[in-house]
């Protein structure tokens, strides 16, 4: 029997996968360690540059893929302690379990990767219905409203940019990945607060933190199983403690701010 | 050339010149994209998703003329059952336009039948709109012709479950979402059948009057009747909804409650009472009212506050509002054309 390279391929490709246990891409974030410096955002900064994330005016159409909200609208009014409340979280796509933006899509222009539970996105196939944005329970998704071209400070040619009318998203930089690196914004994080791995395998650092650490995530009980972790330490008295003191200034007002800041800006802070 | 001949072209001139204006408005959205519309980040779906939901429902209602009709041989329907499917065939249409200006890309639309994804709701309404469509045009096409076949009437019996499950289907894209507490409701897919069997049915008795079409006065009567019950049996559950989202105290339950949808649900309770007072614009309340509460505050209202708490209020812009007006008056164009032919096919026979 002859084989075919195409078909020679395909069968390493299904030998490869029955033989490896799947991996699970997690992150998880230390916000004592974030909140060393509440008013970074060189992961926003750092991620948005290396995609071609433009910085667009009107906060209504903006575009973002990893962003800080404040600690109660994240969690939740009632998960908001004092000492927490106010105190800015990093938020990102959930790249879930269970992906309800996977399930809805009429395309499979968004799909779940069997080999390491990444939520990949192709921009060339979506037909932008935004039925991803009203499924998604993190608001982790973002339409091209507008052509985004016009918006962009500097495009880098090593990644591809969108045009107007589909929608985009955190891709746990699959594309660094697939070089063997790290997440743009794990890496530029001068505090190391995020750490990124595979879930399942024990050995790994971030299953190890998930073990030894009091780890919780975004609206579980959706039960669309968030692989993006946050973890803080929990005092005797059972409250959330974390460093963060007083804000320097609402996150609100900081927002124009982190969006007119070129990269580095804060190098020095 | 009578003067009903010459009014006639008018309207058809001026609403033909409606529908042009609007593709000139589409172009200009599809080139400049959907920044010219009210939506944003937060509130990703509108007044045309509404306008969708709205028209997917008077579709189906022509199952409250064809079931009478057809299962049970209810003959005073015999006049009206006609317009009936011609009016599913027109609202389908709309109900079509309306996903079609809604998409980012639409030149990509087809990807949706090349990548078929079995798990998304918005698949399968596609597909049973399609279906309802040719089950409605082969169903006019045949009763034009002359008196029903035996093949017709199964046709007829088949398009009864179909037109409940289009409307069902278009309930489940949204009751099926867990981040959206708005939505996520098992009344949905039920309220909606309740106040599209209200929606249609007034709209048929309007459309009869537009026409001075004599439907018949027991047709009309039972058609007011259907719609009464259907109003009762959607105010009903729009009821039910208020009870558990604030008896329960569920805060992000009640978040969603603003003064536009007390207005809207308000303005169906005068609409209902309207129509049980027997008065003659009740028709014309009950199709109002509904337009409004399911095709311009269901959808908005799901999105505000963002799953991250934020209030970002949706104000369609002009370009909007005339995409929507001219699809409207695409789907009177098309009514007019169904009607004329049913109603000269109904003369003929006659006469």
């Amino acid at each position: 029997m002859k084989i075919t390279r195409q078909a020679f391929l395909a069968l390493l490709a299904a030998t490869v996968r029955a033989f490896s246990k799947p991996r699970r891409m997690a992150m998880a974030i230390d916000l004592g360690k974030c909140w060393k410096d509440h008013g970074c955002t060189r992961c926003v900064q750092a991620c948005h540059a290396a995609h071609n994330v433009p910085q667009i005016p009107d906060r209504r159409r903006e575009i973002k893929w990893i962003w800080k909200e404040r600690f109660e609208n994240a969690f939740g009014e009632e998960n908001a302690g004092p000492a927490v409340a106010g105190a800015p979280v990093p938020l990102l796509c959930n790249h879930c379990e269970h992906p309800e933006c996977v399930k809805v899509c009429p395309t499979g222009a968004t799909w779940k990767r069997e080999s390491d539970g990444l939520v990949m996105m192709d921009e060339h196939r979506c037909i932008g219905c935004r039925y991803c944005m009203a499924a998604c329970p993190y608001g982790a998704r973002s339409f091209d409203w507008s052509d985004p071209r016009p918006f962009l400070r500097a495009i880098d040619p090593a990644y591809p940019t969108r045009a107007k009318g589909v929608v985009e998203k955190c891709t746990f930089c699959s594309e660094r990945l697939a070089r063997g690196g790290q997440p743009a914004c794990v890496e530029v994080c001068p505090f190391k607060a995020m750490v990124f791995g595979d879930a399942a395998d024990p050995s790994s650092a971030v299953a190890q933190l998930l073990q030894a650490r009091h780890a919780f995530r975004r609206k579980p009980e959706l039960g669309a199983g968030p692989n993006v972790f946050y973890l803080l330490d929990v005092g005797q008295d059972g409250i959330l403690r974390g460093d963060w003191q007083s804000p320097r200034a609402p996150i609100a007002n900081r927002r124009a701010d982190c969006q007119s800041a070129p990269q580095g800006h804060r190098e020095g802070a | 050339m009578t003067v009903l001949a010459r009014t006639y072209r008018w309207r058809m001139a001026l609403l033909a010149a409606a529908v042009a204006a609007g593709v000139l408005l589409w172009l200009r959205q599809w080139n400049q994209g959907l920044v010219l519309t009210g939506m944003s980040r937060d509130v990703a779906w509108g007044l045309y998703i509404g306008q969708f939901t709205f028209f997917v429902g008077v579709a189906a209602s022509a199952v409250t003329v064809v079931l009478p009709y057809y299962l049970h041989a209810w003959k005073a329907f015999g006049r009206v059952v006609i317009l009936g499917e011609m009016l599913a065939i027109a609202s389908v249409v709309v109900a079509m336009l309306f996903v079609f200006v809604d998409l980012g890309r639409p030149d990509r639309l087809l990807n949706v039948l090349l990548h078929p994804s079995p798990s998304s709701l918005m698949f399968w309404d596609l597909l049973a709109l399609a279906g309802y469509l040719a089950l409605n045009v082969i169903l006019a096409r045949a009763a034009l012709a002359g008196p029903p076949a035996a093949w017709t009437r199964v046709m007829a019996l088949i398009s009864i479950p179909w037109a409940v499950s289009i409307h069902t289907i278009t309930a489940f894209l949204y009751a099926g979402l867990a981040g959206r507490p708005f939505w996520l409701t098992a009344a949905m897919a039920p309220r909606f059948l309740a106040s599209a069997f209200a929606a249609g049915p007034a709209l048929l008795i309007l459309l009869c009057r537009a026409f001075r079409y004599d439907a018949g006065e027991e047709a009309l009567r039972k058609l007011r009747l259907v719609m009464t019950y259907a109003m009762t049996a959607n105010v009903f559950l729009a009821l039910m909804e208020v009870f558990t989202a604030f008896y329960s105290g569920i805060p992000e339950q009640a978040a969603h409650y603003s003064p536009w949808t007390w207005l809207s649900g308000g303005l169906a309770a005068a609409a209902l009472a309207m129509a049980l007072g027997r008065s003659r614009y009740a028709p014309a309340a009950v199709f109002a009212s509904l337009a409004i509460d399911k095709g311009v505050v269901l959808i908005p209202a799901g999105f505000i506050p963002s799953p991250e708490g934020a209030v970002t209020p949706y104000i369609p812009t002009a370009l909007e509002l005339g995409i929507v007006l001219a699809i409207w008056c695409a789907g009177a164009l098309l009514v007019t054309v169904l009607f004329r032919i049913a109603i000269a096919a109904r003369q003929a026979e006659a006469g």
